[in-house]
């Protein structure tokens, strides 16, 4: 019977996550897999023979709280940051539940088991250290350019093939110390693993990160001999593991380049700052866009950063108003997490039947009048389809210099994470209208008014 | 290996297949809830946490299953509310489009 009700959890977390295939559906998807969660839980308090209620209650009691006001108070823009810390807490609660089997049993199990327990301690520590870098890294409190030492590749190689050999020592003595090294070596490995990825890679580590938590879930589900765990975990290991992908090849790149390379950062060489540009003033980017018949509006990370969502849909829904065709094509690798870039949107009430992803946007571009990219730069570099040479060539971009005029709202001509010039902003159909992102669309639409 | 074993990676593997299966048609603009969701699942290990906290063996284990359950549910709590949160500003545009 308890099988059973654990496997209902597992079916009611796959029906959930079928409904977040659609935006209709999602909501109560979501409230599914809740009910899968409550259903699991309930079961293991009646059925696990449970003598002290102390720690248990105080436990739910703290993350139950502390959980609620994370989510209730985050800002929409810093999600990136709060997914990331969700996803360190799941690494930390998995290699937990594998050292207090370690704790219990005092390393008196089968070789299986003992591999299973060293699995858990392992990705669950790599998971919960290598997640608040990454939380440290969005939040700002670590810089998010790389940081490697010399020769990091070979330190964590190391560090790697340690873990491995210590684990093996552990299971063949039966002793506990062994596995306590494992989950110092993995927490170290955490660290040094994400410190040298840059800010812009983000999205990538994230959903790797979502998946290795899954991941150490399921050990967790073989060191207490629980399907429930097995499955969940699994799910979301795919979930992750497909993001990841995603997210790789919105930047066509490798997952071995992402993690390995130090990509960013990169300092730029003179020459750019002497070509002429067009600069726009508010009035000209209004007269552009008031007498347009199409407009696409591309957001990038400098929206989130400018907090310019709410005014960029008070500017579309005055175009709207002029009887003009306004739309928002998003990048996969826009935000500093899949889907990040939608979500802000959202909360400014721009509906998601507005938002178009990439191969929705590249066939509409020659046919739109103006194309108005408020603090994205790299993803509508020309040169990653045209220039063999460049560092971010073969990248999928929105072809946006297909569209007649395009304007760039940008604090200044600094180039964009990768560290390249962008053609785009020295093009004849290009306007340059230098500011900050929120401010730009104040003033623009002020201008509009007037007209 | 043991029956048990073997099976519990049959159930891996197939709940990593049918995860593959859901999950890929997820559209774009729902990737950041689908991510805290699947988080919030991921919280499933509560499970494990409530039963090494609730033993009472030593105080070791009563403190790593205190930790284990607060990060657990740190884990689900917040993850399911933090979707909830965010999918219901998910809107369809109220009039039909003509575009």
């Amino acid at each position: 019977m308890v099988e059973l009700l654990y496997l209902a959890a597992a079916v009611l977390f796959v029906i959930g996550l079928k409904m977040l295939g659609s935006p209709r559906s999602a909501r109560r998807g979501n409230a599914f897999a809740s009910l899968g969660m409550l259903i699991a839980i309930v079961v293991t308090l009646v059925d696990a023979e449970i003598i002290s209620w102390g720690a248990i209650l105080a436990g739910l009691v703290t993350g139950g709280a502390v959980g609620a006001v994370l989510a209730l108070r985050v800002q929409m823009t810093a999600m990136p940051q709060l997914v990331a810390a969700f996803n360190g807490f799941g690494g930390a609660a998995s290699a937990l539940v594998a050292l207090a089997e370690l704790d219990r049993t005092e390393a008196a199990f089968s070789g299986e088991i003992g591999s299973v327990v060293a699995a858990s301690l392992a990705i669950g520590s790599v998971t919960f250290s290598g997640s608040f870098v990454a939380f440290g890294k969005l939040q700002g409190i670590l810089p998010g350019r790389p940081m490697a030492l010399p020769g990091q590749h070979v330190i964590n190689a190391l560090i790697a093939s340690a873990i491995l050999s210590v684990s093996v020592w552990g299971i063949a003595t039966g002793s506990v110390p062994p596995y306590w090294i494992v989950v110092g070596a993995a927490l170290v490995l955490g660290v040094f693993g994400v410190l040298p990825i840059g800010g812009a890679d983000m999205p990538v580590v994230i959903s790797l990160l979502n998946s290795l938590s899954g991941v150490a879930a399921a050990t967790a589900g073989f060191v207490i001999g629980n399907s429930a765990l097995i499955i969940g975990g699994a799910l979301v290991g795919a979930a992750g593991l497909i993001l990841t992908v995603q997210m790789g090849e919105a930047m066509n790149r490798s997952l071995a380049n992402v993690l390995f390379s130090g990509f960013g950062g990169a300092t730029m060489t003179g020459e750019m700052s002497d070509k002429p540009v067009n600069r726009a003033t508010a009035d000209d980017v209004a007269i552009a866009l008031g007498y347009a018949d199409s407009v696409i509006v591309v957001p990038g990370y400098g929206l989130a950063v400018a907090q310019a969502q709410h005014a960029t849909r008070d500017l579309g829904m005055a175009l709207e108003a002029r009887g003009i065709t306004v739309d928002y094509s998003i990048h996969p690798v826009a935000g500093r997490m899949p889907g990040h870039m939608n979500v802000l949107l959202a909360e400014a009430d721009v509906p998601y039947d507005q938002l178009l992803d990439l191969d929705q946007s590249n066939p509409r571009f020659p046919q739109t009048d103006v194309v108005l990219i408020v603090g994205a730069n790299d993803v509508v570099n020309p040169t990653a389809r045209d220039d063999e040479t460049s560092p971010i060539y073969g990248m999928p971009i929105l072809e946006v210099d297909e569209a007649r005029t395009v304007v760039v709202i940008k604090r200044s001509l600094s180039p964009g994470f990768a560290g390249i010039d962008n053609p785009l902003f020295y093009a004849d159909n290009t306007m340059m209208f230098f500011s900050d992102g929120k401010a730009a669309m104040e003033s623009i639409l002020k201008s509009l008014k007037a007209l | 290996m043991s029956a048990v074993f073997i099976s519990g990676i049959v159930i891996f593997v197939l709940a990593a297949f049918v995860g593959l299966e859901v999950i890929a048609k997820v559209p774009p603009t729902l990737h950041t809830p689908l991510m805290s969701g699947a988080n919030a699942i991921s919280g499933i290990t509560i499970v494990g946490a409530l039963a090494a906290a609730g033993l009472g063996e030593g105080t070791t284990a009563t403190v790593l299953g205190f930790l284990a359950v607060t990060t657990a549910t740190i884990n689900v709590v917040g993850g399911f509310l933090v979707t909830d949160r965010m999918l219901e500003m998910f809107k369809r545009k109220p009039t039909k489009r003509d575009g």
